[in-house]
């Protein structure tokens, strides 16, 4: 038997929505079979690891928490990728959004106003958009692989961050712990009523529908898609591929820069060492889930937020280890991945040895 | 040991990692497929090395262990990239997240064991002579196989036969086909030495230069190394260059702690005024930690911005089909 790919005639409408969807029953199956290899029933595994989740109000609103990050940094990163640019960095220009933005309430701690909460939130963007600017720039004027250089930095952030909290920006009365003094009141997002769930959902919300509106209904959507797709078409155009580069740094450098500050304004309250589980990375996995598209990204987001909670579930509850989780985030996008393949090309399985002549013709 | 030898030892140990994984990367670069995935193949590796070594007590299964998983992971990424003609770059970050992911969960028990450390060559007489011993006949085996590897890669990749035809398929992939070379089998078989030898350097982390299991323990030595390859210009040679200079910068914080920063203080305090406040508050903050640590992340940017800015004037030298897929349909 041998399965050769035979190229549609054009893209498969069906699959396009159907591969995510077939990665996903994928990725259950193989969670069915670490399951039995870990030695925990596999269904009940998969139960308490994706649905119970979803099955209270209280894991619904840490399910949303978790899931406004991802959706955030994602949306930029679907731009960005649709433009062939690959930001990969998200999760340093994350962590310097988070640093400027908490610039606010660690130097001018006393500032309690509507508006702190406000600058905060507008200094992560500007943060974000400034470590994702330096790849950007290094692409642009000297050809720099804009993969190796956004990665590198995401390490060079990471310790910036642990030197100002154990250094400059530590709280002097925490018993030298590595952290900052603690937010409270308009330094921290606003949250829904009497629940966690702060306002940065509603950001996160409103930043994917924007950027689904500019890719489909603007021309800079458009530019977006030519120049990813076809680079010599766009130049035709009169768009400029350099410019690209910046602006989808700008857009998904700006929203990993939102997401940082937010997680800080929001759940986490301090900042520290590590401040993400590495949601700049996770997020990539739900750029591809949501096909690239920024709508399409919110529903990915949140099934990339059930694995999250369900990971922590099944480490309470099993006694699975917390890193299980992320076997499954990188099962996934290998399959997604390998699922697309289907949207351009039909699989044709056949019994026989095909003739030597029938391979000439092709 | 004198502090110079230690220095240059803990060099050597530093930069040979980086070595086999870029050496395998350019072989892999050379036929045509860009494999982000580097990093996760290493990190595999590593844990498969410890894991191979503490379960047996034998080093060398080790170091089995962590070449098969390198290539068991690089199979994986061979049958999307080159059989599905999934995107390379997304299929190299999968390989990576999953790598890392993966690695973490299987090493869990393996956290805060006791490792078991390659041994070093002791030739008597010869390993004992002052400076030179120790640094020409006192290392692990695999800082000899690492030199002998870049040489034999040299010389397949341009002295053979097998050579020519890597590089004719990295280079124009469609005249290859045409003259009857099966592309995707010359470049899956590429892809998989690249993964052996990212394997490899992971193993060498976790068996020889610390020998332990830590989570993440490759630190984005994967990518520093495909950062090399680039530096290299793809060519072999080249590639022994850059693996030394950045294992050098990545020991500088070493050497700091073995000159001592105090005594680099008293040599400033005896400069005049105004200069000397400025170099003791740079020394500070040059010899943090977390600057000392950053050194090696901030040197391949400036490496890459240094060589991509010298190629552009020159044309790249990048293989002409890198990363570009190929199905052979037409």
């Amino acid at each position: 038997m041998r399965i050769d790919l035979i190229k549609r005639p054009e893209q498969s409408k069906v699959m396009a929505v159907a591969s995510p969807l077939i990665a996903v029953a994928l990725t259950l199956v193989t969670g069915l079979i670490i399951f039995a290899a870990l030695g925990v029933p596999p269904l009940k595994g998969l139960w308490v690891y994706f649905i119970d989740p979803l099955t209270s109000s209280w894991s619904l609103q840490k399910l949303a928490i978790k899931a406004s990050p991802l959706i955030m940094i994602a949306a930029g990163l679907a731009v960005s990728y649709r433009a062939n640019v690959w930001n990969i960095g998200a999760e340093g220009q994350l962590t310097i959004g988070a640093l400027f933005g908490s610039a606010i309430p660690i130097l001018f701690n006393s500032w309690q106003s509507p508006l702190t909460i406000i600058a905060m939130l507008i200094l992560g963007v500007i943060g974000g958009m400034l470590w994702g600017l330096i790849p950007a720039l290094l692409k642009v004027k000297t050809g720099a692989n804009e993969i190796l250089t956004s990665l590198m930095l995401v390490y060079v952030a990471q310790l910036l961050l642990d030197w100002l909290v154990r250094g400059p920006w530590r709280d002097p009365n925490g018993h030298n712990f590595p952290m900052s003094v603690a937010f409270d009141g308009w330094q921290r997002l606003p949250t829904f009523g009497t629940t966690d769930v702060h306002y940065g959902v509603v950001l996160a919300v409103v930043a994917a529908l924007a950027l689904g509106v500019l890719m489909s209904k603007t021309l800079k959507g458009f530019e977006v898609r030519v120049l990813g797709t076809a680079p010599r078409a766009g130049a035709f155009a009169g768009f400029s591929p350099n410019r690209m580069v910046i602006f989808a740094f700008l857009v998904s450098g700006g929203l990993a820069g939102l997401a940082g500050i937010c997680e800080i304004a929001g759940p986490g309250e301090i900042l520290q060492p590590s401040i993400s589980p590495g949601y700049g990375f996770t997020a990539i996995i739900v750029a591809f889930l949501g096909r690239l598209n920024p709508v399409g990204v919110i529903v990915a987001g949140l099934a990339l937020g059930v694995s999250y909670l369900g990971g922590e579930e099944a480490h309470t509850v099993l006694g699975i280890s917390d890193k299980a989780a992320r076997v499954f985030q990188g099962l996934l996008l290998f399959y997604i991945l390998a699922c697309d393949t289907l949207i351009l090309y039909r699989p044709q399985v056949s019994w026989r040895r095909p003739r030597v002549d029938a391979e000439v013709a092709q | 040991m004198s502090p110079f030898v230690e220095v240059i030892l803990t060099i050597i140990t530093a930069s040979t990692p980086l070595l086999i994984a870029a050496v395998g990367e350019l072989v892999a670069e050379r036929s045509g497929v860009l494999n982000l995935g580097v990093e996760g193949m290493m990190v595999m590796g590593a844990v498969a090395g410890f894991g191979g070594a503490f379960l047996t007590g034998s080093p060398v299964v080790g170091v089995l262990c962590a070449i098969v998983a390198g290539m068991l992971m690089a199979a994986i990424f061979a049958f999307l990239t080159l059989k599905l003609v999934s995107n390379q770059v997304a299929t190299g970050l999968a390989l990576t997240l999953l790598g890392l992911g993966l690695s973490g969960l299987i090493g869990e028990h393996f956290v805060g064991q006791p490792g078991i450390k390659l041994a070093r060559l002791d030739i008597p007489g010869l390993s004992n002579l002052p400076i030179v011993g120790p640094i020409v006949f006192g290392e692990d085996p695999l800082v000899y196989l690492s030199i002998a590897l870049t040489i034999a890669v040299s010389y397949v990749l341009f002295q053979s036969r097998a050579g020519l035809i890597i590089r004719a398929v990295g280079d124009s992939h469609a005249s290859a086909h045409a003259l009857g070379v099966s592309v995707v089998q010359v470049r899956t078989l590429s892809v998989i030495f690249g993964g052996a030898c990212s394997g490899l350097a992971g193993g060498y982390l976790s068996l020889a230069y610390t020998p332990q299991w830590i989570e993440n323990m490759t630190a984005g030595r994967g990518w520093i190394a495909l950062a090399l390859v680039v530096f290299a210009s793809w060519r072999p040679g080249r590639v022994i260059v850059g693996a030394y200079l950045f294992g050098s910068v990545s020991v500088l914080g070493f050497v700091v702690q073995a000159v001592g920063v105090t005594g680099l203080l008293e040599i400033v305090g005896q400069w005049p005024g105004e200069i000397q406040w400025i170099v003791v508050d740079a020394i500070r903050v040059v010899t943090t930690p977390q600057f000392l640590s950053s050194l090696p992340y901030l040197v391949t940017v400036l490496a890459l911005v240094v060589i991509s800015k010298s190629t552009r004037s020159r044309g790249s030298q990048a293989p002409a089909c890198l990363g570009q897929p190929f199905v052979p349909d037409r």
